[in-house]
């Protein structure tokens, strides 16, 4: 049989970041395996965590599609002004630092908070944040816009000649239109949060804690930090994974199609829009729930941000650096995957999906630990472990590009002899140039505000500035936390933004 | 000469067999019905694709195991046959040197090159300003300039209106059959074939048929091609 049998560049690069993405998945789980101790089994307190992880991230998952439901439908069926910007910024929790947020939202919720005082104010007692309603709050918070996307995207992509039928017919929209579609798109969404919330290490830190408000992952962050009791880190870490894998799994099989596709820009015609003050009500609702927080830590930082102590300036210098370092090592991964192309590669491309950050870093601690001082490679491990994790993020954005830049210039760049880091100079670099730029600004984002790896790793002079927040706020010191966050936060979006106008200024399409 | 010796090619259920000679410093067109694997022909000899069995040989030398853009090869396709992102300057430099560092002397070729298609000035320019015709210039010129001595057309002016397309036309007979260059072209259209080649090659029926000059073909055409002229 005839076969195609160009190449145009290397087959190495691929193979590399296939074998780091590889080590750092399967190899620290490897680690994880051989150094958990089966033989003392699961103490009462384990088994709590367990229960308390699914708890959450079921409450999570429900509560954020629930209230996602009416606020995608009055987006979907309303023109106000404002739309275009309010969904735009339902993408900005992704980038979004944790920590920054958890500031936010005890601004707002907190013991010294907003609502507390509305409600002292008219005499009721005041509420505590903290434990399990902190941690799914948080959880709604991170995972509400998302779900909002996903449910938009679903009633976007119904057909406006459908609504117009239903509308000559006099017939139920929500019936004959709606809950078909609700059908078959909630239940992906729920299962792709409930991973979320399943991983998320830095809300349950930050707002749980207690034996009655523990995660499985934290309880492996206390197993290692305070007991350093590696066996049972490594246990837990392996059950940590068995629920991921489960949830993956699911996700997977339930998610069938992609969802992307139709723009959210768009607005269908209605007819059904009979009671626009209900609908008013869910945007303003979501629109207060998302910014209000920000909002705040905006205000609460700006006094304090000229007397951040040099240690804060020097924890942000290290994040910067490990972001940059994640961002590039992270894109070059995807260029070197998407470039060689296959199934296989695109398995290892969604592998990190599965992994979390916790079990890889327990796995890497243990890998390290009988050679090195862990806090020595704290901003090396947790760089290569952030691009691992940003790596399907960054793929999904980059392989479709390149794939269209082989398919329409390989044979060209071929019979050119435009080969290998030339073809990537001159030719990949200038074509994919808006996924690449977006991609590198979402690794360098998540990378900065990343509060996982470091906790397990970092000693007193490698700690970043999520890090650095974090003990201030153990140390109660709320006003430089909240300036810290706030650079965070500038920081985080700064990159983001650089990285994103990188890639469109001057862009030839 | 262009040389292929039993030459077998084979896709799913699509077989090709070839066994004939092309000569060189003409412009020999390749006709028959869509499917009958004209591209896929050129593809072969372009090295996108290894033949099953046989060989290509181009002036002796058999091409087999080069790679496609080692072969004495130039290929216009039917579309992107231009970087977007590149100037008209550079897209003809890539076929001097595909790392775009060319000397001055390069340069100057360059700047000729562009003047032989009619395009001064245009140096600077990227597709994106330029119109399919001049577009289609650019895509020449790089020929032109590039040290290679086979030529492969497949269609590239077929978006191109009916004047600009004679127009290109003769101006690759013009440029690069002067330039001593060899020319195999796709074509549909035996107005094309008789504008510019001197001898014209049938592929039907799974077959590749030895070349038979253009007019003598033309106006009595076998009933494969007869069927497909209409």
């Amino acid at each position: 049989m005839a076969h195609s049998p160009v190449a145009i560049t290397a087959r190495w690069p691929g193979a590399a970041a296939a074998a780091l993405v590889l080590l750092l998945t399967l190899g620290t789980l490897g680690a994880v395996a051989w150094r958990a101790e089966w033989g003392s089994g699961l103490a009462p307190a384990d088994w709590a965590a367990i229960h308390f992880t699914i708890l959450q991230s079921l409450l999570s998952a429900t509560i954020s599609v629930a209230l996602a439901i009416p606020v995608a439908r009055a987006l979907a069926r309303r023109r106000f002004a404002g739309r275009q910007l309010l969904i735009t910024l339902l993408g900005a929790p992704f980038l979004l630092p944790v920590i920054v947020a958890v500031l936010g939202l005890l601004a707002v919720f907190g013991r010294d908070g907003v609502l507390n005082g509305i409600l002292q104010g008219i005499g009721l007692p005041p509420i505590s944040i903290f434990g399990l309603h902190g941690v799914v709050l948080a959880h709604v918070f991170f995972n509400l816009p998302l779900a909002i996307r996903f449910l938009l995207q679903g009633w976007l992509a119904i057909p406006a000649e459908r609504f117009r039928l239903a509308a000559s017919l006099n017939a139920p929209v929500g019936r004959l239109l709606e809950w078909p579609m609700l059908r078959a798109v909630v239940p992906s969404s729920f299962l792709v949060i409930f991973l979320i919330c399943l991983t998320s290490f830095a809300v349950a830190l930050t707002m749980g804690g207690g034996p009655r408000a523990t995660t499985v992952e934290l309880a492996i962050y206390q197993a290692l930090r305070f007991d350093f009791d590696l066996g049972k880190a490594a246990l837990l870490a392996c059950i940590q994974f068995g629920l991921c894998v489960g949830a993956a799994f699911l996700a997977w099989r339930v998610t069938g199609r992609d969802q992307v596709g139709t723009g959210l820009d768009r607005v269908v015609q209605r007819w059904d829009t009979a009671r626009p003050a209900v609908d008013a009500f869910w945007i303003l609702f979501a629109a207060l729930f998302l910014l209000l927080p920000l909002a705040m830590v905006v205000f609460r930082g700006v006094p304090g941000l000229f007397d951040l102590p040099d240690s804060i300036w020097a924890a942000a210098g290290r994040s910067v650096v490990v972001a940059t370092g994640s961002a590039v090592l992270c894109v070059s991964m995807a260029l070197a995957l998407a470039l060689r192309g296959g199934a296989l590669i695109s398995v290892i491309g969604v592998l990190p999906l599965a992994a979390s950050g916790l079990v890889v870093g327990t796995g890497a601690f243990l890998i390290v630990f009988p050679f090195v001082r862990p806090s020595d490679v704290a901003l090396l491990v947790t760089m290569l472990a952030n691009a691992t994790l940003a790596l399907p993020f960054a793929l999904r954005s980059v392989a479709p590009a390149i794939a269209q830049v082989l398919a329409d210039y390989g044979r060209l760049a071929a019979s050119l002899d435009l080969r290998g880091w030339t073809f990537i100079r001159l030719i990949v670099l200038s074509r994919a140039r808006r996924p690449l730029g977006f991609a590198t600004g979402l690794a360098a984002a998540l990378s900065m505000g990343d509060l996982g790896v470091i906790a397990l790793f970092a000693g007193q002079g490698e700690e970043t500035l999520p890090l650095a927040m974090y003990r201030l706020m153990g140390a109660y010191q709320m006003q430089t936390a909240a300036s810290a966050g706030l650079v965070l936060l500038v920081i985080s979006f700064a990159l983001f933004w650089l990285c994103d106008r990188g890639g469109r200024a001057d862009a030839d399409v | 000469m262009l040389t292929f010796e039993n030459l077998s090619l084979r896709m799913g259920g699509f077989a090709l067999a070839a066994d004939i000679e092309i000569a060189a410093g003409q412009v020999t067109a390749l006709m028959g019905p869509s499917g009958a694997g004209k591209s896929t022909l050129l593809s072969a000899i372009a090295g996108f694709l290894t033949p099953d069995g046989g060989r290509v040989m181009w002036d002796g030398q058999h091409l087999t195991d080069v790679q496609p853009g080692v072969r004495p090869i130039s290929m216009l396709f039917q579309d992107n046959n231009l970087f977007p992102h590149l100037s008209a300057a550079q897209n003809i430099g890539l076929g001097l040197r595909p790392d775009l560092r060319l000397s001055s002397e390069q340069s100057t070729t360059v700047a000729e090159a562009l003047a032989s298609v009619g395009l001064s000035g245009f140096a600077d320019r990227k597709p994106g300003a330029l119109s399919g015709g001049q577009q289609s210039r650019v895509a020449l010129g790089r020929v032109l300039v590039a040290g290679r001595s086979l030529v492969l057309l497949d269609e590239p002016f077929a978006a191109l209106g009916p004047a600009l397309k004679d127009d290109m036309l003769d101006l690759v007979k013009a440029k690069l059959i002067a330039a001593g260059k060899t020319v195999v072209m796709v074509t549909h259209d035996p107005v094309d074939a008789r504008r510019i080649a001197d001898q014209v090659v049938v592929v039907a029926d799974g077959a590749v048929s030895a070349p038979v000059a253009t007019d003598v073909l033309l106006d009595d055409p076998p009933p494969a091609l007869a069927a497909y002229l209409g």
